[in-house]
C-alpha cells in the first residue's frame, strides 16, 4: 500500500523538503510505495530577503518570485488548494476546493508567518513595512522622496521573520542617506521590546556599538501600543511616545489558524520536539521553519537545514527503519551593515553567534547567494 | 509559597530567551488594570528581564518564586 506524504506550505521548507523527497524517496516512488503532495495556497513561490532591497531600488519585487510548477520536481503531486481543516485523530485535510477530505499516513506543516498589523490601533494605516512585497513597493514610494525628518524603524512584536532584518534596514538607510547627502536632515530612531537591540545577547551587543557610532538612535523596551496617523506619533505600553515622519514597523506576526484549531499550539506555531520537528500533540506530524516552535531564528537558512533533517526522518520512516537524523539549531545569516558591507553569523542550540567584522567581499556573498537561492528552493544547493 | 491568586498564567517553560518577557508582553496587551498575570519561566534570564521590563513600564512585580526547575513571576498592571 502506497504511503502518502503531505506537505502543507511551498515556502522555503516546504519546496525544499518536496524535492528533497523526489530525489531521495526516488526508489520508493518508482515502486508505487509512496507519494509526495505538495500543497500551497498559490501559484508562486516567494523568495521574501528580496523585499529588504526594494524600498531602496536595487530590487523589483518580481525578482522574489517564481512559479512553483518551475521549481517543484515533476514527481511531487503539486496542489494549489488552501488548506481550511486539519484531523490529526482521522489523519485528514480539508481544502476550500473541495468536499473530499484527504488522508495523510505522514504530515509537514509549512505554513509559514502571516503579518497582523490589526493588533496595534493605527499600524496599518499609519506605518510602513518591508516584510510583504505590497509593504516594501509602498515603502519604496516613501522613502524615494524622503529628504528630512524622523525615521523611527519599530520592531513591534517578536518573533518576526528575519530577526536580522531590521538592523540591516536602519544601516542600510544610514549608509543610502550618507551617500545621497541627506544624513544630517534626518534622525533614525530603532526600537525595540526588550531591553537590548536584538533579541540574542551577542548580536545585540555586537550592533549597539554601530548604531552608536554611525549616530542610529535606540530606544529599547518599546512595545508599541498605539500609532496615530494624524499626529504622527507612535507610542508604547512603557509610556514613551515618539513623533515620526517616516514610520517602519516590523508588525506583529502569527501563524495559521488551522494550528491552533487542531491543537498543535498557540499562535499559530507548533509545540514541537526542538530537535526531531516532530509535533508534541499529535502523531506523524512534524513541522519546519516558522510553523515550529524551536526557539531559533524564523529565517531561511532554518527551513532550509530543517527540510534536510525531516526529510532524512521521512525516508527513514518509509523505509521501516527507525529515524535518527536531528535538527541542532544550525542557523546561518549574513547581515547587511550598509549599501556595501556585510557581516555573518552561524550558530546552533549550543554555539552562540560570533559576528564576523563587516566586509564588502560580504555583502556581494549574501548577494550571491540571494542569486542561488533558486537553487536551493530546487533542492540542489 | 504565596498565596497571590494570578488572572492568567504564562507558560513560558521550555522557551528561549526572550520568549518568556515577550509572552509576558502579550499577556499584559489584553489584560485589564489590576490584572496579576503569573509568568513561569525556566530560563535565567528572566530573573533580570522580567524586573526591568516590570519597572520600565510602571507595572508591578508581587513576587518572585524560585522554585525546583523554574522560576514565577507574579506581575501587577498598574
Amino acid at each position: 500500500m502506497s504511503e502518502h506524504i503531505v506537505i502543507v506550505g511551498g515556502g522555503t521548507g516546504g519546496t525544499v523538503l518536496a524535492n528533497d523527497l523526489a530525489d531521495r524517496l526516488e526508489a520508493e516512488r518508482d515502486a508505487g510505495d509512496v507519494r509526495v503532495t505538495l500543497v500551497n495556497d498559490g501559484p508562486e513561490h516567494v523568495y521574501k530577503p528580496v523585499w529588504l532591497y526594494v524600498p531602496f531600488g536595487q530590487r523589483e519585487p518580481a525578482d522574489g518570485r517564481r512559479a512553483l510548477t518551475d521549481l517543484v520536481d515533476d514527481a511531487i503531486d503539486l496542489r494549489i488548494d488552501r488548506v481550511v481543516g486539519l484531523d490529526t485523530e482521522a489523519q485528514e485535510l480539508r481544502f476550500s476546493g473541495s468536499e473530499q477530505p484527504v488522508e495523510y499516513d505522514h504530515l509537514v506543516l509549512a505554513t509559514g508567518s502571516t503579518l497582523e498589523p490589526d493588533r496595534i490601533p493605527g499600524l496599518e494605516e499609519g506605518g510602513h513595512d518591508y516584510y510583504s512585497e505590497s509593504g516594501a513597493i509602498d515603502l519604496r514610494e516613501e522613502l524615494l522622496e524622503f529628504s528630512r525628518g524622523d525615521l523611527v524603524l519599530s520592531v513591534v512584536g517578536t518573533p518576526h521573520m528575519c530577526p536580522a532584518a531590521p538592523l540591516e534596514f536602519v544601516f542600510m538607510t544610514d549608509d543610502w542617506l550618507r551617500e545621497r547627502g541627506l544624513r544630517e536632515a534626518v534622525t533614525i530612531t530603532y526600537t525595540y521590546p526588550i531591553q537590548r537591540v536584538h533579541g540574542n545577547p551577542h548580536i545585540a551587543e555586537w550592533a549597539r556599538p554601530i548604531m552608536e557610532d554611525r549616530g542610529i538612535q535606540v530606544e529599547t523596551f518599546f512595545n508599541a501600543e498605539a500609532v496615530d496617523p494624524e499626529a504622527e506619533t507612535i507610542t508604547s505600553m512603557e509610556g514613551t511616545e515618539l513623533d515620526y515622519d517616516l514610520l517602519v514597523t516590523i508588525p506583529p506576526h502569527g501563524g495559521v489558524d488551522l494550528i491552533e484549531e487542531a491543537g498543535l499550539g498557540d499562535g499559530g506555531w507548533v509545540d514541537v520536539d526542538k530537535h526531531t520537528l516532530e509535533a508534541e500533540a499529535a502523531e506523524n506530524v512534524y513541522a519546519l521553519g516558522d510553523t515550529a516552535d524551536t526557539g531559533v531564528p524564523n529565517a531561511g537558512s532554518v527551513a532550509h537545514y530543517q527540510a534536510g533533517v525531516v526529510g532524512q526522518r521521512l525516508a527513514s520512516e518509509i523505509r521501516g527503519r527507525p529515524a535518527t537524523a536531528t535538527y541542532d539549531g544550525k542557523t546561518l545569516c549574513f547581515v547587511e551593515t550598509g549599501m556595501d558591507a556585510a557581516s555573518f553569523v552561524e550558530f546552533d542550540y549550543e554555539t552562540p553567534p560570533s559576528p564576523a567584522p563587516p566586509s564588502e567581499k560580504l555583502h556581494w556573498s549574501k548577494l550571491a547567494y540571494n542569486e542561488s537561492y533558486w537553487l536551493t528552493a530546487r533542492g540542489l544547493l | 509559597m504565596t498565596d497571590i491568586q494570578p488572572d492568567d498564567t504564562v507558560d513560558a517553560r521550555g522557551a528561549a530567551c526572550p520568549g518568556p518577557l515577550m509572552d509576558l508582553i502579550g499577556a499584559f496587551r489584553s489584560a485589564e488594570s489590576g490584572d496579576v498575570i503569573r509568568l513561569l519561566s525556566d530560563t535565567e534570564q528572566s530573573l533580570t528581564d522580567v524586573p526591568e521590563w516590570a519597572d520600565e513600564a510602571g507595572n508591578e512585580l508581587l513576587a518572585v518564586e524560585e522554585l525546583d526547575d523554574h522560576s514565577a513571576f507574579y506581575v501587577k498592571k498598574v
